[in-house]
């Protein structure tokens, strides 16, 4: 029997990126909030000193600071006539646990997406009219503009501090940033970074082809930082250990030491860490939440009864939330009815591995995250896909991340995976290869949707999230074109060999792909294929806001942390609009 | 499960052979005291790592051999600890099969798949290799049958021979390259090999001076560095 607590205005569930904004706004308003994190504290000092963070195995390989599946996984098939099995170890994607969550181990890339990925129905048809959509495409608008979201952008980019070139100052085109961007008021906060080998090769190539290569935006900071809240950010030392670990110097931006801190020092607001939300309780009627209902770390049962519930623990989490506590419709693929669940989708990867004569040296070990040179010539709504056959695009970029031997270490095709042979060719390879890398959009399907498996139980005794994914050959076409644009930049920059990389057949839970799940919970501007409103409210329990990826109705060419960020900056405003005046901001 | 091997081939034959494929290495403890002694696997299932790590990684002309910097030791201590008891894996039934999109589906975490997967191995030897161990098989011999188990041409009695390869070779290469701390790459030889400074963490001065320029320092690691 749980515990009943003292009743909160507030209470935020999950404490990464969108929770630590949620919290930092909210606690302006002067109400009680209370913030639960399923994982437990974590802070720069001494959670991610060095050297001890510089290590690959215990924290890229055994994911330290990632999601246990031991205590809660999901279930995955790539169509509803296979029978789901359970995600038996984390692969294809690396959700967070604790404190910052994912924020904390991501690479620091903070794009906005592009004009097109807000509203690509409006923007299809109007150029090519209704013909052009696969029947099983369920693309949606998502109820607000890149333009509203602009200044929200702004914010998450001061915030993060991030270093970049601008391509669009307020419509003005500016060579060496991207051009395809949508217009911005003001540049980033800080410039690029430094470039690599593999980037310089990259943006010679790339223009020796035409297309308009540009330093990615990254929130690992160019230069000593300190943002418009007073929060200090170190210079990045390019220490090539950025994804998947904690950063030593507070270089990559993580809301652990930026909002977190800030909301935690005001007295209106507690934050409970190892506090695992079960789930969210509604009345009756199931048009108001009354209390969540949470887990300690002894295991003792809580129920914390809050005026306002804001879901902040990730896609996947709050689309398992929501299902488990009722709230909105779920989806059912056969009927095409309900909402929640709907429009999952993830991104599709394709590319080049780039092998040079043994007088070029890449040193992939110097790097960071976000330290990359990209082009958006052929991303979503800079060029005219329909007339390649698709819908969509993809970002291309040669990335610098870090060259750490476990995860990295390319050998040409048909070499032996042991052995000498194997050997030498590391050896031979390792200091002399770049990859090229598509990120490509996946546009919402019919048959793709997330729902509660019916066999396999958390250790809470939960059902567990059920994932039912797959690409289809519209995603097919486009990462086949684009694999070959990487392919031509490749062979633009004198290599000895270019290896093309094309898409996977099928989506795969085993290998590390990204951990840019989206969709579940899209945003809208109708109920009926919509889970939230355009400011993340969920249409049925007017008390109930959601952010995060899973509010965006598909997936774009590029990661989603930017438009996640600027997302939680809108709906903090929403809420506090819906604190004035409380029940449904878009009234149905 | 190990007494299957055991009633094969006797356990001091056995551990000859394992001190024997590791001369310069450690040597194989029976008492688990010494620093470098086995936690985990037994004398028996010691040596048959020990001939299936230097299969997987010889040494040679090109560099340094899985077993002289320990990468049996490092399978060893990652066997006794959180991942060798699947820690951070979901291992709540039903089992079943599935396709290879939907991954690893075995209620083994990876102790049991390496006892089970061992005994097996030295079952399946025996049977196909004129009733050999593995660790009794000739270097070439050895090759041949990785070959085939990995071409999935084995067929093993308890748990499938590729689930048991694709985890050993992961862990080998794990123990290979990662940080010396953990009982393989010892004195960061790999990282020497393939120039890979380690754990360093500062590059800022130098990733634009180094532009196409090799950077040949001596790694470090996490222990160096503290």
């Amino acid at each position: 029997m749980a515990a009943k607590l003292k009743s909160t205005d507030i209470v935020i569930v999950g404490l990464g990126w969108t929770g630590g904004i949620l919290a930092k706004e909210l606690a302006e308003t002067g109400l009680s909030i209370v913030v639960l994190e399923r994982g437990g504290p974590r802070d720069t000092n001494p959670d991610f000193m060095y050297p001890t963070v510089h290590d690959e195995l215990r924290y890229a390989q055994r994911h330290e600071l990632m999601q246990n599946v031991s205590r809660e996984t999901l279930t995955f098939r790539n169509n509803a006539s296979e029978t789901a099995l359970p995600m038996r170890q984390l692969g294809s994607f690396l959700p967070g646990e604790g404190v910052g969550g994912a924020g904390v181990h991501w690479n620091g890339v903070p794009w906005r997406w592009l004009p097109w990925d807000h509203e690509p129905l409006t923007q299809t048809l109007a150029r090519y009219g209704p013909g052009v959509i696969p029947p099983d495409m369920q693309m949606l608008d998502w109820g607000v503009s890149y333009d509203e979201l602009e200044p929200y952008y702004d914010k998450f980019e001061y915030l993060c501090g991030v270093s970049g070139k601008a391509g669009n100052l307020r419509g003005q085109k500016i060579d060496g940033g991207n051009v395809f961007e949508g217009p911005r008021q003001r540049d980033y906060p800080n410039p690029p970074m430094l470039q690599t080998h593999a980037g310089a090769l990259f943006e010679k190539a790339a223009k020796s082809l035409g297309y308009h290569p540009f330093p990615g935006p990254s929130a690992n900071t160019s230069q000593p930082y300190v943002n418009p809240d007073g929060v200090a950010f170190g210079a990045c030392h390019y220490c090539g250990y950025c994804e998947r670990f904690g950063c030593e110097v507070n270089a990559k931006a993580s809301a652990h030491f930026t909002v977190i801190p800030l909301a935690a020092r005001k007295s209106n607001v507690e934050m409970r860490t190892n506090a695992r939300v079960m789930k969210v309780n509604l009345d009756a009627a199931k048009t108001r939440a009354e209390s969540v209902t949470y887990i300690d770390a002894a295991g003792r049962e809580f129920e914390q009864p809050a005026g306002l519930v804001v879901l902040c623990a990730y896609a996947l989490g709050n689309v398992h939330l929501m299902l488990l506590s009722g709230i909105g419709k779920p989806y059912d693929p056969t009927t095409g009815a309900g909402v929640v669940g709907r429009n999952y989708a993830y991104q599709i990867g394709s590319g080049a591995i780039v092998f040079f004569d043994e007088k070029t040296w890449i040193n992939s070990f110097m790097g960071a995250g976000a330290l990359a040179v990209n082009i958006d010539d052929f991303n979503t709504g800079s060029f005219d896909h329909v007339k390649e056959g698709f819908i969509g695009g993809g970002g291309i970029s040669t990335s610098s991340s870090g060259g750490r031997p476990i995860g990295f270490r390319p050998v040409p095709p048909g070499t032996p995976a042991w052995g000498t042979e194997w050997k030498r060719a590391v050896v031979r390879h390792y200091n002399h290869t770049l990859a090229i890398g598509n990120q490509g959009s996946v546009m919402a399907y019919r048959q793709n949707y997330l729902d509660l498996d019916p066999t396999y139980r958390d250790r809470y005794g939960r059902s567990l999230l059920r994932m039912t994914f797959d690409f289809h050959a519209n995603e097919q076409k486009q990462a086949n074109f684009l694999a070959d644009i990487c392919v031509r930049i490749g062979q633009a920059m004198g290599a000895e060999r270019v290896v093309r990389s094309g898409p996977p057949q099928h989506y795969s839970i085993v290998p590390y792909q990204s951990t840019h799940n989206t969709g579940g919970a899209a945003m809208g501007t109708d109920p009926r294929t919509s889970a939230l409103n355009r400011y993340c409210q969920t249409w049925d329990v007017s008390n109930v806001f959601v952010t995060g990826a899973c509010a965006f109705p598909q997936n774009a060419g590029k990661a989603p942390t930017g438009p996640v960020g600027a997302l939680a900056y809108w709906t903090a405003d929403a809420i506090k609009r819906y604190l004035n005046n409380p029940g449904s901001l878009v009234p149905t | 499960m190990a007494g299957i091997v055991a009633t094969t081939v006797p356990p001091e034959v056995q551990e000859a052979e394992a001190q024997a494929a590791a001369p310069h290495a450690h040597a194989v403890s029976r008492d688990g005291q010494s620093a470098d002694g086995f936690r985990f696997f037994t004398p028996q299932e010691a040596a048959i790592v020990v001939a299936l790590v230097d299969t997987l990684i010889p040494k040679d002309d090109v560099g340094p051999g899985g077993v002289e910097v320990g990468v049996p030791i490092f399978i060893d201590r990652e066997l006794a600890g959180a991942y060798g008891r699947g820690a951070r894996m979901y291992l709540d039934g039903p089992f079943g099969q599935g396709t290879p999109q939907q991954g690893y589906q075995l209620p083994l975490p990876p102790a049991d798949l390496y006892r089970i997967g061992i005994a097996d191995l030295n079952a399946w030897c025996v049977e196909t290799r004129g009733g050999k161990t593995f660790d009794e098989l000739s270097p070439a011999d050895r090759t041949t049958a990785l070959k085939a188990i990995e071409a999935g041409q084995a067929e093993f009695a308890q748990v499938p021979a590729r689930n048991f390869f694709s985890v050993l070779l992961q862990n080998t290469m794990e123990g290979y390259f990662a940080d010396p701390m953990y009982g393989g790459n010892r004195n960061s030889a790999v990282w020497k090999m393939i120039g890979f400074p380690g754990a360093i963490g500062m590059y800022r001065e130098v990733i634009e001076k180094y532009r196409n320029k090799r950077y040949d320092v001596e790694p470090k690691s996490i222990q160096d560095l503290s």
